[in-house]
């Protein structure tokens, strides 16, 4: 019966009640919305450097991530990969070779990261194949061909079958050169990686370098569950015990922290968005506590129990609150439901997330988790909204409240 | 049997200036099944004493014995419970519910009593058709007339089967077919249920009515006319 009464009472001054709901509403949309936004974002990115750029687990040389020098290369490396493909848990396994080197053009030059693959086994580890948008991957060039970004197309002013030069140092220490066609030009999220790195096939990196058949500087694993890392890189640790293996939190802590700072902002603007509302519930109780005092009165004269009326003002904010919160949650997943396969285009504020490794384009992601968060927020606000009130309407002595003229 | 033994009962209210003394050493007593009226001039202290005698107030000394407890010495917290089991209050005002229907207004006490469900639907019935209201069980305070509201209130008041019930002037606000009507059903009631029932009032009335008439002046007794 309190939980009727409660209810009843939110709707005796409709137009109050609803200013504050609607102004929840708008807040707690306005969160859940931003929320997904966020988490989309940040999924984005994840995903990207998971399936594009680092895979799940990498193994090196001991040294080579302190100084990622030619010299510190992994021998036996393809075997290793070979053993590694054929664990459980584990998608696929492959080498690269990475050099970093100078390329030209025949206008420009710039430094750059060259990695050698194994196009087959690379395709089965990320999905970078699936990111050309012109001319092809390693494929249609006969002798030494190269896929380099779209970024770095620009900036060398190069196209499809362009010739560009890589000038690298050999195991030895000497230094080498070699003419490359561009086989393909790729296009991701992430623009520092685009303009930073490109692909040629391992057997042609391998020739001009001098290195083993055999060796690599680089072995990427991708999982079959995103979340087994940890387990697994531990297993492999284990295996191999002079190599270093890291999982793709430890390589990129920046995406890393990204993810794990998300919910830290996310409660960070809707406590603020939330304390907000709170003055204004609080408000709005408390008009409607004082215009009652000649009832409350009543109601503690005929009997009704101070833990009762607490009870009932709680339990009228926690209503009034949660109405507000039901409304919002649904228009902002409504919206989310709506642009999760449209997205949102943030192109027109420049390059600087694409610089920062994020999509331009993001997708909202419909999360029932966020619901919950939000609304144990909502929850906790109600609770402490409703304190204010509540005491003062215990604090009313019935016999002098019932002589009050309203 | 006595319900209600008060002894030198004594108010002050102390302002910050001056002193008030509401009531001046009264003695009385009410037996089961009076049907008794406080009369008295404006500042006499009829409504001091119906809040001290219903526990909505505190005496500055003396005892209110109601079922060998004196109620002037219970906490705050005891007291609410108190007045919930042993008695009903009729206001001046009307005073129900405005959100809850007639039916949930004279539940609504029961349910704090944490009466079963079936017992508070029959005894609502029976309280709704006693006071000639069965048909506007489901409308809301604001959908009846005053009169009606105030005869909600007595039922509401009489459900708990209290043992005593205090109405502070509660015909002030009706005209003077409703009063008949609503003094007709509680003296009705107070013989059937037995319940014993005392109100203050100015009303010639409601003193015609009244079986006994107590005459406060200045917080003192000062005639309790018993009539047959």
């Amino acid at each position: 019966m309190l939980w009727s009464v409660a209810w009843r009472n939110i709707w005796r001054s409709k137009v109050r009640s609803l200013v504050i709901i609607c102004a929840l509403t708008i807040g707690i949309f306005a969160g859940v919305f931003t929320w997904a936004l966020y988490e989309g974002m940040v999924i984005q990115r994840i995903n990207s450097a998971i399936k594009t750029e680092a895979s799940h687990i990498q193994l090196h040389h001991k040294k080579y991530l302190e100084n990622p020098d030619v010299k510190y290369s992994m021998n036996l490396s393809t075997r290793i990969s070979e053993q590694i493909d054929s664990m459980a848990g584990v998608k696929a396994a492959t080498v690269r070779v990475i050099v970093n080197s100078m390329i030209a053009s025949a206008e420009t030059g710039s430094g750059v990261q060259v990695v050698g693959i194994d196009p087959d086994k690379e395709s089965r580890v990320t999905n970078m194949y699936e990111k050309i948008i012109d001319g092809e991957y390693l494929e249609g060039v006969k002798r030494n061909p190269i896929l380099i970004g779209k970024r770095m197309a620009e900036k060398l002013n190069v196209n499809v079958r362009s010739k560009v030069v890589l000038t690298m140092q050999q195991m030895d220490g000497e230094i080498t050169r070699a003419q490359f066609k561009v086989a393909g030009i790729y296009k991701i999220s992430n623009g520092m990686y685009e303009e930073m790195t490109v692909f040629v096939k391992k057997s042609d990196l391998i020739n001009l370098i001098g290195l083993d058949r055999t060796g690599s500087h680089e072995i990427a694993v991708l999982l079959e569950d995103d979340r087994t890392y940890n387990d697994i890189r531990d297993k492999i640790a284990a295996r191999y015990k002079d190599l270093d293996v890291k999982s793709w939190k430890e390589l990129m802590p920046e995406v890393s922290l990204v993810e794990e700072t998300m919910d830290i902002s996310m409660y960070l603007i809707l406590g603020i968005i939330l304390f907000a509302l709170l003055f204004g519930i609080i408000n709005t109780m408390l008009m409607a506590v004082l215009e009652r005092v000649k009832e409350l009165g009543m109601l503690m004269a005929v009997g009704m129990n101070k833990i009762r009326v607490f009870t009932m003002i709680m339990l009228e904010t926690l209503l009034l609150a949660f109405t507000g919160c039901i409304i919002g949650i649904i228009l902002g997943y409504l919206l989310t439901l709506l642009l999760m396969k449209t997205g949102i285009d943030l192109s027109a504020w420049g390059d600087a997330y694409e610089r920062l490794g994020y999509d331009t384009v993001i997708y909202p992601i419909p999360d029932i988790l966020i619901a919950a968060k939000v609304s144990l927020m909502v929850f906790v606000t109600g609770l402490i909204a409703a304190i204010y009130p509540a005491i003062k309407a215990l604090k009313l002595k019935p016999a002098e409240a019932l002589r009050i003229d309203i | 049997m006595k319900v209600i033994d008060i002894k030198n009962l004594t108010k002050i209210y102390n302002d910050s200036e001056y002193k008030v003394n509401a009531l001046n050493g009264i003695d009385l007593s009410f037996e089961e099944g009076e049907f008794a009226a406080v009369v008295g001039p404006s500042g006499s202290g009829k409504t001091t004493l119906l809040n001290i005698v219903g526990g909505l107030d505190k005496p500055s000394g003396g005892e209110v014995i109601i079922d060998h407890t004196n109620i002037g010495k219970l906490k705050s917290s005891r007291l609410i419970d108190f007045r919930l089991k042993n008695i009903g209050f009729v206001f001046q005002a009307y005073n129900l519910i405005p959100v809850l229907t007639a039916r949930e207004n004279v539940e609504f006490i029961m349910h704090l009593q944490g009466k079963p469900k079936a017992e508070r639907e029959k005894r609502m019935k029976d309280l709704m058709s006693a006071v000639g209201l069965s048909d506007r069980i489901d409308s809301r305070p604001s959908k009846l007339s005053g009169g009606q509201q105030q005869r909600v209130a007595v039922a509401r008041a009489l459900a708990s089967k209290p043992k005593f019930i205090l109405a502070d002037e509660p015909t002030a606000n009706l005209d003077s077919k409703s009063t008949e009507n609503l003094l007709d059903i509680m003296e009705k009631l107070n013989k059937e249920e037995n319940t014993t029932f005392i109100f203050s009032t100015h009303d010639a009335r409601v003193v015609k009515k009244a079986r006994r008439v107590i005459t406060i002046e200045d917080g003192k007794v000062v005639s309790d006319e018993i009539r047959k």
